[in-house]
């Protein structure tokens, strides 16, 4: 939490800092907006689903509410692994269609919150239009890493509500 | 003090469109020509609540229609005129008219004005036939200089004199004097005199009391009754009186004189008005409710809520009983522990059932609609048709409630389209002119049986056939038996109308109905017989939040298979076991052959056994055709809660919902009659035509 927040001068879409949730897949750190962060889980127990996409591990119960669960790294493309000691569902929640949409989203370890000032948000370069590329909102500069920031909305739509990330 | 009116009017068009329902029915049972006082009551109060509440709310189309329909629905209350078929026709139309208006507001749509501009000439025709008030002024705005011949009964009167003094409460009871004046206004030129001498110092002022009195002059010879009915609402919570001016007027009583001179009627005189007041609370009791809207809203009897209230209070009760564990437990306690966890059970289904009574409503509200369908579908067909109704209080969940309601609406439609014969028809084969159409509804085990029945022509086998064969959905030489040929009517895109009506026939027909049926859980089967009619016969779960499982294990997961659908389990013998074409697997069951379905293989699970013999067979029925579903092992049955896969994924194929066990894992509740669909051998229809 070293850099303060400070107002940007364009690069940050909303210019001011935000706070992200940091996880790791691999050895790559992502970011997803914070406030779109309903919770964090233990991975457990999850019921496959018939005639689901590979990367749908299958569902949770999640007091009541049967919430889909998604291997993140299968999505992205990157190869499966059996999930460990720090394996977590991160629990987030989009607005769809007038309604709420929970989707649990499977990394291999959360890591920290971080502000992410205009200054340090950099812009995706256009690296290919394929769906994983479309979830990028952005990369933020952290000393010797990037972290990769996700836009949460576009990753559920296009794993769980079978919409292109390109039609939002 | 002030309220957003705003805020009200949800309750405005909820009010209002339950009126029209009110309207329409009480319409429908009025016999032109006889019609009944309380009836032509009621049909006028709920025309006239429209009128009001829209009028507060600043619809003028609104009330300046309703003012039409209510002028005509006056003369006809006072015995003024009587009521023909035609008008009748006219009324029902404007009840649409209306609803369509109101639809329109509350959308915040612009209104039909050409629709509620022709209904408006209709209604004013009807009023101008009538010699006694050709030229009564028909809306609220229309100043009384379009109505120069003077309407009223007595050439001489030129005007009134009102005085009204409301009792302190009145503001209490809803009304609102400025409202009332207003509506004296709208009726011609007013003048308005306040009296304020009852206002007292500010600081004794109740604001909730009204402390003044008016004294009007209406200088327009409009009828005494117009007068009355601006009154009709307040006549117990005022003083008013009500005096002619005749034309050399200089009869006019002395200022602030309240008691009328004697020949002029105080307002009680009219005959009809004690009725008015006399029942308002019966007006629209709770069943009768709108039939039609999707509201996100319902209305619950109080005695439900109580027994609520109730279970809930003795089930904190027993939690008390059980904390009292907490501080310390020994053996000796045993049985009183066994005693309150027994009763925490009886207390927890209990409060299940009461809750799920909440969401019953009566299929009323669903039959509701059909007097007026029945009754515009033999106009237009020139058809006689006597509609019965029963169970019509046999309730159901509103969630099953909502989805039958266009099926049955489309089953109503093809049996007075397709089913009962014109009226010389029926006379030529012996029967009496008037086709009847029975609707029944009642309870049976579970589930809600609803049966449409009629006793026109049937179904016609050869035509079923030909259009069957046609269609590819069988082939020629198949040999099917009745009721396999019946069912071929629910198969998609099947329809023997020989032309596109526009009351049926759009080929999109008895497999949507099916299938709307299906989707809640239900079954739909017919039975038909040449020329005596047929029966179709619709079973539906009384509610979809709680079902009936066989749980069963497919290697680790575990499956809800709703028991209903569950005809018996059984293990396999090989020897009856054969495969078609090296792939559909079909078991020999008795004398019927059911297709296999293999669970493991169809969800990717990894179940114990490959092999038929070690696991065992669940014989299931949906669809109108059977599937035998292999699976390893019988678990318990219980009783389990739907829970929404659609919410935060989407509808899964072979699916019907998931549900959370008593370990709190997830488990798949099956759609079965997908999965028979599913497992149907290619090519072959619903009634699975095989060789007997």
């Amino acid at each position: 939490m070293s850099k303060q927040a400070a107002l940007s001068r364009g690069g940050n879409p909303r210019g001011v800092a935000r706070q992200y949730l940091t996880f790791r897949i691999d050895d790559e750190e992502y970011g997803v907006d914070i406030l779109r962060v309903q919770e964090i889980r233990g991975f457990g127990d999850v019921t496959p689903m018939p005639d689901a996409p590979g990367h749908v591990l299958g569902v949770i119960n999640l007091r009541g509410v049967i919430v889909p669960v998604v291997d993140l790294r299968v999505r992205l493309g990157i190869a499966a692994v059996e999930p460990g000691p720090t394996t977590v569902v991160i629990v987030v929640q989009v607005p769809h269609e007038g309604a709420d949409v929970t989707v649990g989203l499977v990394v291999d370890a959360v890591s920290d919150v971080r502000d992410v000032s205009g200054e340090a948000f950099r812009k995706a370069p256009s690296i290919g239009s394929r769906g994983g590329d479309r979830c990028v909102e952005g990369l933020a500069e952290d000393g010797e890493r990037l972290v990769i920031l996700l836009d949460v909305q576009r990753v559920v739509a296009w794993s769980v509500l079978g919409l292109e990330p390109g039609m939002l | 003090m002030a309220i957003d009116i705003k805020q009200l009017l949800p309750v405005f068009f909820e009010e209002s469109f339950e009126a029209l329902e009110n309207m329409e029915r009480d319409l429908l049972a009025l016999e032109p020509g006889a019609p009944d006082d309380e009836a032509i009551n009621a049909i006028f109060r709920a025309a006239h609540s429209i009128k009001g509440s829209s009028g507060t709310f600043g619809f003028a189309v609104v009330s300046e229609y309703t003012h039409v329909l209510e002028t005509l629905l006056d003369l006809i209350r006072d015995g003024k005129r009587g009521i023909s078929a035609a008008d009748v026709d006219a009324l029902l139309e404007s009840v649409d008219v209306l609803r369509e208006m109101l639809q329109a507001v509350q959308d915040d749509q612009p209104v039909d004005a050409a629709r509620t501009g022709a209904s408006m000439k209709r209604l004013e025709g009807l009023l101008a036939a009538d010699p006694g008030t050709a030229a009564r002024p028909t809306a609220p705005t229309a100043a009384v200089a379009d109505a120069p011949a003077g309407p009223s009964n007595d050439p001489a009167i030129e005007g009134w004199r009102i005085v009204f003094k409301p009792h302190p409460h009145l503001l209490r009871t809803g009304n609102e004097p400025l409202r009332l004046i207003r509506e004296l206004a709208d009726l011609g030129p007013c003048e308005v005199v306040c009296d304020i001498a009852e206002l007292p110092a500010l600081d004794s002022l109740d604001a909730e009391e009204v402390f003044l009195s008016w004294v009007l002059h209406l200088r327009a010879p409009v009828e005494r009754a117009l007068i009355d009915d601006v009154f009709a609402w307040v006549e117990d919570d005022c003083d008013f009186a009500i005096v002619a001016l005749v034309s050399e007027s200089a009869a006019e009583p002395s200022p602030g004189e309240l008691s009328p001179p004697p020949e002029a009627t105080p307002v009680a005189a009219v005959p009809s008005a004690p009725a008015v007041s006399a029942e308002p609370a019966e007006a629209a009791p709770r069943e009768r409710r709108a039939a039609s809207t999707d509201a996100g809203s319902i209305r619950v009897a109080i005695d439900k809520i109580d027994d609520l209230i109730n279970k809930v209070g003795e089930l904190v009760i027993t939690q008390s009983m059980l904390g009292q564990f907490r501080d310390g437990f020994d053996a000796s306690q045993l049985t009183r522990l066994q005693d309150g966890l027994a009763q925490l059970e009886r207390n927890t289904r209990e409060l299940q059932e009461s809750v799920m009574q909440i969401r019953m409503l009566p299929i009323s509200f669903s039959f509701n609609r059909f007097p007026r369908l029945v009754r515009d579908l033999c106009q237009k067909l020139g058809k006689q048709v006597e509609l019965k109704m029963t169970g019509e209080h046999t309730e159901l969940d509103k969630t099953v409630l909502e989805k039958i309601g266009d099926p049955l609406v489309h089953l109503v439609r093809n049996a007075l389209d397709h089913g009962l014969e014109l009226p010389e028809v029926r006379a030529a084969a012996g029967k009496p002119e008037a086709g009847l159409l029975h609707l029944d509804a009642r309870h049976q085990g579970g589930n809600i049986v609803i049966e449409v029945r009629d006793d026109g022509a049937g179904l016609n086998r050869d035509r079923i056939l030909k259009r069957a064969i046609e269609r590819g959905l069988v082939g020629e030489s198949d040999l099917l038996t009745d009721d396999q040929v019946n069912h071929l009517i629910f198969a998609p895109g099947f329809s023997t109308a020989e032309s596109v009506s526009d009351v049926s026939g759009r080929g999109v027909g008895m497999d949507v109905v099916r299938r709307n049926i299906e989707e809640v859980g239900g079954s739909v089967e017919v039975r038909s017989r040449q020329g005596h009619g047929s029966t179709i016969t619709i079973r539906l779960p009384l509610t979809l939040a709680i079902l009936d499982g066989q749980l069963v294990r497919v290697g680790r997961e575990v499956y809800v298979v709703p028991i209903v659908s569950i005809l018996e389990s059984l293990q396999v013998r090989s020897s009856s076991v054969s495969a078609v074409a090296g792939r559909t697997e079909l078991y020999k069951l008795r004398d019927d052959y059911v297709p296999i379905v293999r669970l493991d293989a169809l969800f990717g699970v990894r179940g114990d056994s490959q092999r038929l013999e070690e696991g065992l067979l669940v014989m299931v029925e949906g669809d109108g055709a059977k599937a035998g579903l292999f699976v390893d092992e019988l678990l318990s049955q219980q009783q389990v809660v739907i829970k929404s896969l659609e919410t935060n994924f989407r509808r899964v194929p072979g699916l019907s919902g998931a549900t959370i066990l008593g370990d709190g894992t997830v488990a798949m509740i099956l759609d079965v009659a997908a999965l028979v669909r599913r497992a149907r051998p290619q090519g072959a229809p619903s009634a699975e035509p095989m060789a007997a």
